[in-house]
């Protein structure tokens, strides 16, 4: 029975079953009937050795190919720092579980308790949870927030310029929980104030949810948004890029209530869509209703400072079928990931990212409207690290010609629409380079 | 080792960094971004050399206990060793440098990881395909309803909207039934924790969706009536949700999917041996019968007749339930795992924890009040210690387990008893190290008769002591800026 | 052994009411207090509010649990106990005192359908 992870000898296997009474292994089993026990082996591939391991993954990984990328849509090739995989990998982190016993779970509880901090500093908002599923899964649990922070209201408008996959699972999530959700009409770009005051009119509007920078990039202005909403007893959510609010006007600045979204442009490696996290921020008044771990600081029986899981009583394994949600664990790990990458980036470099991807990006887009192929999609429309422009070209030819060149150009929206994301990783030269490959006859 | 206490943000000094970055050749002078749209407030984040961080995390690493460190008997959390050819291979950039919007030719080695470890879910499982996408076990509980209600309203049964959990489940079941909009019906456990078939057959009408259950049940015993429940709940019309959170003791033995279950969800971090990461990421899959593949959320990941994977978006398909495909970075570690196993080693998987566990309630039920008797599976559970007259309870006992540099088990969960104590080893652990836990806990037993007031006012030799958790919850400190001025 | 006072009422789920006037005090039983813990936060209505006999008013939490509130009686919030907002321990120290809601009721009649002291402490022995 051997091997490299499962410990017992054929001597093991004998003294333990002697010491509990029964002949053979077989006997452990004894109790389940016949007809459900499996015959035969698992039609799973045979073991590997570690070497053999490596050649398999490595062979599969060469399937894939790493490209220079022009494309965001919500996930943005920015830079990792070499510390946060070293530390990440300190096992004491990543073979613990969710730290329910704080007297020996300081270093994940103060982890956390710095993530809260941070996140909380970039929105603005008082409370932050210890994270979520992605910044999908966060913006549906901001619906549900609303909903119950409304009590007898079940309506939430949501913009259409929130990004489409965002909308999707909202929308899986609405249908399923029965909460009727409006997605309000998009307008040159931005969100439609006119449409969301008409549907607040009706007075049954738990919330509104709305995005920073939106899903083509645009750094839409909310001014009024939270005055209105509020007035007509919603809350305001916004969906933003945390990466973007060292720079721009936070949910706390434009008025929300809560403030959620993906945590991937934090540094995280694209790794074909996750693991990221996504994160959740709400002001005091709605902490209660807000799911997920939350860590507090407090003392120990010495008078020591120290942390620990609190206002556990929201949540789902107490609260059972009344919680707010029944999210249990999150991403801990990527929260970690998130916290080294801000401590390391700190105050200046955070700001000196999205100098050097919105510089990168205006070079883009200043090159490809000189070339007379492009043209603005939303003109004049304020843009930081992403922005879409319209062409006659064929974007599709145009990417495969890219992607043979080893880049991924950007995403076709359609109709002659593409959006770009530039991030610091790129360089001039290589701005140059997708342009020529572009344009060239 | 001098204790370490510090937030990073008390190693901040102004001007002092972390990073560098290339130079900002764009020559761009205006920004395009006007003032009433830019941050107003300071950006109060740390301030730290490459080094301070370094130092800093490294020192709060040292202050956890993870599988790592020592046995972490944590009952229905599977706390098997996280092997580290595992890591090696999620941290390939072949992997990590990947697009999920790149096109399909230039991922095909994601694709066919996802496909592959989806085909060999469900080889394991007995089911007919899995999504991988949920991110989380609860997620997949989530996903796994959706599709039970999904398949009903496809049918335009729109009545049932009921699922039967029974009561002694654990909390995230009544929780995801209620995000996923159907109403709880409690089936009542037997003694023994099991279902209990006469209860459950009044409440199987034309209301229900189906039933959750775990297999083996929260004491970890064994359903035998699964076949009888399953028979009647498909009688009446419903489905069979399997929860997986206790599968390991089932692998190489009884397939779900053989049982009658229609749909279930893996804890990949528990069976299949991802880190649990202090709290995630973890992934959810979700598997289902034949009948429901067309239900799974979208995107879902095939293979056409020439070996090239593709991405498809069914139009049955409940919707999406996740931005992309899911937690990629714990399929690798997961795949990683199968394949190192085999099909000649997984089999073991189940016997080996099965046996673990048995060994150890066998050896301490003299001085452990075992409600339930009999062989278990993965796990048993404990009712506090035989004699009580100390007045010694098992927070006490759990916290005394870690004076002796173990983790504690679950406790207070099931809730079927007062003293609940679940213990679970995982087929990893040797004969040595139970032996070792086995001693201690009889040396607690001892200690609780003899010297109750040590265990009493355990731990006494952790890096920090209990904790006030009335006034955490109280007056909740959440991040840094409340904590210094409440110092103030 | 939880005190029971016998010049209020009580709901199964563990609510007094108590009437004076035009109005009635509701709050939770000692024996609920002392089951809960300690209590770090009660969810209050809101001063407006339509309450309704047996209808969820509200909810209070220790660090450990959390239990809903259940009207006892129908009719408008017109007062709350604001004091349990910074200290909800009050609970703890006379859960009799320290009501949680003031209502403006509707009917009397509704009292006939709760407990009276001794029924109540039969329900706390099991």
């Amino acid at each position: 029975m051997s091997n490299k992870f499962i410990p017992h000898t054929e001597e093991d296997i004998r003294f333990m079953l002697d010491r509990i009474g029964v002949k053979s292994i077989d006997d452990l089993y004894a109790e389940v009937p016949e007809e459900v026990k499996l015959k035969g082996d698992y039609n799973i591939p045979s073991a590997m050795s570690e070497i053999e391991i490596r050649k398999y993954f490595n062979e599969l990984g060469s399937k894939n190919r790493q490209l220079t990328i022009f494309a965001g849509g919500g996930v943005y090739d920015h830079y990792s720092p070499s510390v946060i995989a070293h530390l990440l990998s300190r096992s004491e982190f990543y073979t613990a579980y969710t730290p329910y016993q704080p007297e020996i779970s300081q270093g994940t509880l103060q982890y956390i308790f710095e993530y809260q901090s941070m996140i909380s500093e970039l929105n603005g908002m008082e409370c932050t949870n210890a994270s979520m599923y992605d910044g999908a899964t966060a913006t549906a649990e901001a619906m549900f927030m609303m909903v119950a922070s409304a009590k007898k209201k079940n309506r939430v408008v949501i913009s259409a310029t929130v990004a489409d996959r965002v909308i999707n699972v909202v929308k899986t999530y609405a249908k399923f929980r029965g909460i009727d959700l409006t997605v309000a009409p998009e307008k040159d770009g931005i969100t439609d104030f006119d449409a969301i005051k008409a549907e607040l009119e009706a007075g049954d509007v738990a919330g509104v949810i709305v995005a920073t920078p939106n899903k083509y990039g645009i750094v839409e202005d909310y001014t009024g948004y939270a005055d209105t909403i509020h007035a007509a007893k919603g809350m305001l959510a916004i969906n933003a890029d945390p990466s973007a609010l060292a720079v721009l006007r936070t949910p706390k600045e434009w008025g929300a209530d809560i403030a959620c979204g993906d945590g991937q442009s934090l540094g995280m490696p694209l790794c074909f869509g996750g693991p990221y996290l996504g994160y959740m921020s709400c002001s005091s008044a709605t902490l209660r209703k807000m799911p997920g771990r939350v860590v507090g600081a407090t003392k120990d029986a010495d008078g020591k400072r120290a942390f620990v899981l609190t206002l556990q009583a929201r949540e789902q394994h107490i609260r059972r079928e009344k919680a707010t949600s029944n999210i249990c664990s999150n991403q801990s790990l990527m929260a970690l990931y998130a916290t080294i990458y801000m401590a390391l980036m700190g105050k200046e470099g955070m700001k000196e990212v999205n100098r050097l991807s919105a510089d990168g990006a205006h070079y883009l887009y200043n090159a490809l409207l000189a070339t007379g192929k492009f043209e603005p999609a939303f003109p004049g429309k304020p843009f930081l690290k992403e922005f879409v422009v319209k062409t006659s070209l064929d974007i599709k030819a145009v990417n495969k010609k890219l992607e043979e060149n080893g880049i991924m150009g950007g995403l076709d929206l359609g109709n002659g629409m593409v959006a770009f994301a530039v991030t610091e990783k790129r360089t001039k030269a290589e701005i140059d380079r997708l342009i020529t490959l572009m344009t060239e006859e | 080792m001098k204790y370490y206490d510090k937030l990073i943000f008390e190693l901040s000094r102004p001007g002092r960094k972390g990073y560098e970055l290339p130079k900002n050749e764009y020559g761009i002078n205006e920004c395009s971004i006007p003032a009433e749209l830019r941050r107003e407030a300071s950006l109060d984040l740390p301030e730290v050399s490459e080094l301070d961080v370094v130092r800093h995390y490294t020192n709060l690493s040292t202050k956890n206990f993870g599988v790592d460190t020592g046995f972490y008997p944590l009952g229905s959390c599977t706390m098997k060793y996280n092997p580290k050819i595992n890591e090696e291979v999620s941290a390939m950039p072949q992997f990590n440098n990947i697009h999920p919007l790149q096109s399909e030719d230039s991922i095909q080695g994601a694709l066919e990881l996802y496909y592959n470890l989806q085909v060999a879910l469900s080889n394991i499982a007995g089911f007919a395909e899995f999504t991988l996408n949920p991110y989380a076990g609860a997620h997949g509980e989530l996903t796994g309803l959706m599709v039970m209600r999904q398949y009903h309203e496809s049918r335009g049964d729109f009545k049932r909207t009921k699922v039967i959990i029974p009561n002694s489940a654990h909390g995230t079941n009544p929780a995801s039934a209620m995000v996923a909009g159907l109403q709880v019906v409690e089936v009542k456990s037997k003694p023994n924790g099991s279902v209990d078939v006469e209860d459950l057959k009044p409440l199987l009408d034309d209301t229900i969706a189906g039933i959750m259950m775990t297999n083996p049940n929260t004491l970890g015993m064994f359903e035998v009536e699964i076949m009888e429940i399953a028979k009647l709940v498909h009688e009446a019309g419903g489905l069979l949700y399997y929860d997986g959170a206790n599968l390991n003791p089932l692998l190489g033995k009884v397939r779900p999917g053989d049982m009658g279950f229609d749909i279930m969800h893996i804890n990949i971090h528990k069976t299949f041996s991802t880190p649990h990461g202090g709290g995630g990421p973890g992934s959810g899959p979700v598997g289902v019968a034949e009948k429901l593949v067309d239900f799974l959320p979208n995107p879902r990941v095939k293979k056409n007749d020439e070996g090239r994977f593709y991405i498809d978006c069914g139009k049955d398909s409940l919707g999406s339930v996740s931005t992309f495909f899911g937690n990629f970075g714990v399929m690798l570690r997961a795949y990683a795992y199968i394949l190192t196993l085999g099909k000649e080693n997984l089999k073991n998987v189940g016997p080996m924890a099965t046996l673990n566990a048995n060994y150890i309630k066998e050896c301490l039920k003299d001085d452990y009040l075992l409600p339930i008797d009999g062989v278990c599976k993965h796990e048993m559970v404990f009712d506090g210690l035989k004699d009580k007259s100390t007045g010694v309870t098992t927070l006490n006992i759990a916290k005394r387990l870690l004076d002796y540099g173990f983790h504690a088990p679950t406790i207070y969960f099931p809730l079927l008893f007062h003293e609940s104590m679940m213990i679970e080893p995982t087929e990893t652990e040797s004969l040595e190290t139970l032996d070792e836990f086995i001693e201690v806990m009889h040396k607690v037993a001892k200690e609780a008769r003899e010297t109750p007031d040590d265990v009493k006012n355990a731990p006494l030799t952790t890096l920090v002591r209990k904790l006030d958790e009335t006034g955490a919850a109280k007056n909740p400190i959440l991040n840094y800026k409340t904590l210094k001025a409440n110092a103030q | 052994m939880s005190k029971v006072l016998n010049d209020v009422r009580y709901a199964e789920s563990h609510e007094w009411v108590r009437i004076e006037g035009e109005f009635a005090y509701v709050g939770i039983s000692d024996y609920a207090q002392h089951a809960l813990g300690n209590i770090v936060y009660v969810d209050m209505p809101e001063v407006g509010d339509e309450v309704e006999q047996g209808e969820e008013f509200g909810a209070v939490e220790s660090v450990k649990a959390a239990s809903d509130l259940f009207s006892p009686i129908s009719g408008e919030v017109v007062e709350i106990n604001e004091a349990l907002e910074d200290a909800p321990e009050l609970v703890n120290e006379d859960a009799y005192e320290n009501w949680i809601m003031k209502v403006k009721f509707n009917d009397a009649a509704e009292l006939d359908n709760l407990l009276d002291a001794e029924a109540y402490a039969k329900i706390c022995e099991h």
